[in-house]
């Protein structure tokens, strides 16, 4: 038997497109029936775009009151219910996927697969260790379904054009009642999202200030950029630290990448070694970030930020 | 209440870590060793609830073979009361680690179990949410805040959507994340005070733990490297190499 499962992530409107990326991943795996299945209050909406990415085979709809949040401790063993007709259960490795996998892992009784960065076959992974700065490559042993996160760095989004069935299905598990939502805080939703977007420009410790930060936002806002930090940047309090790239924070792949007054830690370039193109300004010529960007300017931000702005 | 944080022996994070040529590891000989990082805040608050009048005990715990008593007497010199250690024949993988964690938790009956999200080794954030669905009790990861009130924690979660905010009945599962505090230095004469304070060792037999299979790790390589960059003079070049990219 082989068939996938992938969990879809999102917002109870907009499929995440991590989903997306993830099932690039399970396609790489040879396996011809994907399965989505998306947990909801109401998931109407959400299956309807699941059904439309092109690979899935069917989609499955479940409908509950108390999946209004993603709470794992819910969710997991939702998961696990549904794992016995699966050969593998994957889900992005975002926050979502990583606070619920493991869960449902432990209830289905394996160990999963940390953010699979490239599939080998069907049971044989390379996944990063050491914060990105070794690979290894791991085989699940046979006996139990692969449970893993999809590095969603490593995968391009799958495109739509799809037409998958969409089944419902109703919840095999109740509402253990120990866990509440309360809220979530969020930046203000402006401008693209740092995960996905196509251009990330990013901010370091040399802004000095989060009014001085507003120049990054600037040219973001100019070049239809998502924002971006380093870990001092958001450790200083100029930014929120959901905005934090590296490691520790976001790892993303933009087709673009500006690392503007950053060093370049070991960290932060964890989080953005698959950018396209890395563009590093920098007052510093020895800064560590040179040794990895595709183009280097040598200069002080606060001059060559407006000239940028007015050469575009 | 009791709180149990579990520590990880691991690669101390400042050293560069370098796949063996021969693709079987990575070097760990004579390598720095310390507690996991994330860890190590997960003990620091654990600490704090403490010193706060809302717990009494906290105790720390450790798998492996006898060199991860090093890091237990970190942990009983930055404020820990006692330690355990479960011996086993080298490094776990998250679910065995985290059905050890129960059979502790089962003994000792604490209303936090206390871990960081990750270890730094081999990254796998897995081992608090196994634990969680063991226990069949709640779990906030990714933790940065931390309120405990009559029999509640209410965490503010770091997620890619920003901080979210969750309300847990205890007994829970917490795992911290980096911002939730920064770990006090150990001084001296705690450290002299940690070599007093209760550190037993149990074998894994003795727990009754069934392991569960592993992952095999096949090789290990570095990772692939970036090609060298190209230096540009002034703005209009870099925006000009922009426009020959097609990126502008």
């Amino acid at each position: 038997m082989s068939r996938i499962l992938i969990i879809a992530e999102h917002d109870g409107a907009i499929l995440n497109v991590a989903t997306a990326k993830t099932l690039t991943g399970a396609r790489a795996l040879g396996v011809d029936d994907i399965d989505v299945a998306v947990f909801a209050a109401d998931p109407a909406a959400v299956a309807g775009q699941a059904a439309e990415l092109n690979g899935v085979s069917r989609v499955l709809s479940v409908a509950g009151a108390d999946f209004a949040h993603p709470l794992a401790a819910r969710l997991a063993p939702e998961v696990a219910a549904m794992a016995g007709d699966y050969s593998h259960i994957l889900a992005p490795s975002t926050t979502f996927g990583k606070d619920l996998l493991p869960r449902a892992a432990a209830l289905i009784g394996v160990n999963q697969v940390s953010d699979i960065m490239e599939v080998i076959d069907a049971r044989t992974f390379k996944r990063p260790i050491y914060a990105g700065n070794a690979i290894v490559t791991v085989r699940v042993p046979e006996g139990g379904p692969v449970v893993a996160t999809i590095r969603t760095a490593s995968f391009a989004a799958s495109e739509g054009g799809g037409s998958a069935s969409i089944e419902e299905r109703q919840p095999q598990a109740g509402d253990p009642g120990h866990t509440r939502f309360i809220k979530v805080e969020g930046s203000d939703g402006s401008g693209p999202d740092l995960s996905s977007a196509p251009i990330v420009v990013s901010g370091g410790r040399a802004l000095g200030s989060a009014d001085n930060f507003a120049i990054i936002y600037g040219l973001a806002k100019r070049m239809g950029a998502a924002v971006g930090a380093s870990r001092a940047a958001v450790d200083a309090g100029y930014v929120p630290n959901e905005l934090q790239v590296g490691q520790t924070g976001k790892i993303i792949a933009p087709d673009l990448y500006f690392a503007i007054g950053i060093s370049g830690a070991i960290q932060h370039l964890t989080g953005i070694k698959d950018a396209g193109t890395i563009v590093a300004i920098n007052k510093d010529a020895e800064a560590p970030i040179f040794e990895i960007a595709d183009l280097g300017l040598v200069g002080d931000l606060f001059e060559i930020i407006p000239e940028l702005e007015k050469a575009l | 209440m009791k709180i149990l944080v579990a520590l990880k022996r691991v690669v101390d994070y400042n050293v560069r870590v370098r796949v063996k040529s021969d693709g079987s590891g990575v070097e760990t000989d004579g390598v720095k060793m310390s507690i996991n990082p994330f860890d190590e805040i997960a003990l620091e608050e654990a600490l704090r609830i403490k010193e706060r009048g809302q717990a009494e005990e906290v105790i720390v715990c450790s798998m492996g073979g006898a060199d991860v008593q090093q890091q237990l007497r970190t942990g009983l010199a930055m404020g820990a009361d006692r330690a355990i250690h479960v011996e086993t024949a080298g490094a776990v993988q998250p679910l065995t680690a985290a059905r050890i964690l129960l059979k502790l938790i089962e003994k000792e009956q604490p209303g936090i179990a206390f871990l960081g999200k990750q270890a730094i080794d081999d990254d796998c954030n897995q081992t608090g949410q196994m634990l969680a669905a063991l226990w069949d009790r709640p779990q906030a990861t990714f933790a940065s805040k931390v309120d405990i009130s009559e029999g509640k924690a209410t965490v503010k979660r770091e997620v890619d959507a920003g901080l979210e905010t969750i309300e847990v009945d205890l007994p829970a599962v917490l795992t911290s994340d980096l911002r939730l505090n920064e770990p006090r230095f150990v001084k001296l004469p705690d450290i002299m005070k940690a070599k007093r304070k209760p550190l037993d060792t149990i074998g894994l037999n003795e727990l009754g733990v069934e392991a569960a299979a592993e992952l095999e790790s096949i090789s290990f390589e570095p990772p692939p490297k970036r090609g060298g960059g190209k230096m540009v003079e002034s703005v209009g070049q870099l925006v000009s190499e922009l426009k020959n990219k097609g990126l502008l």
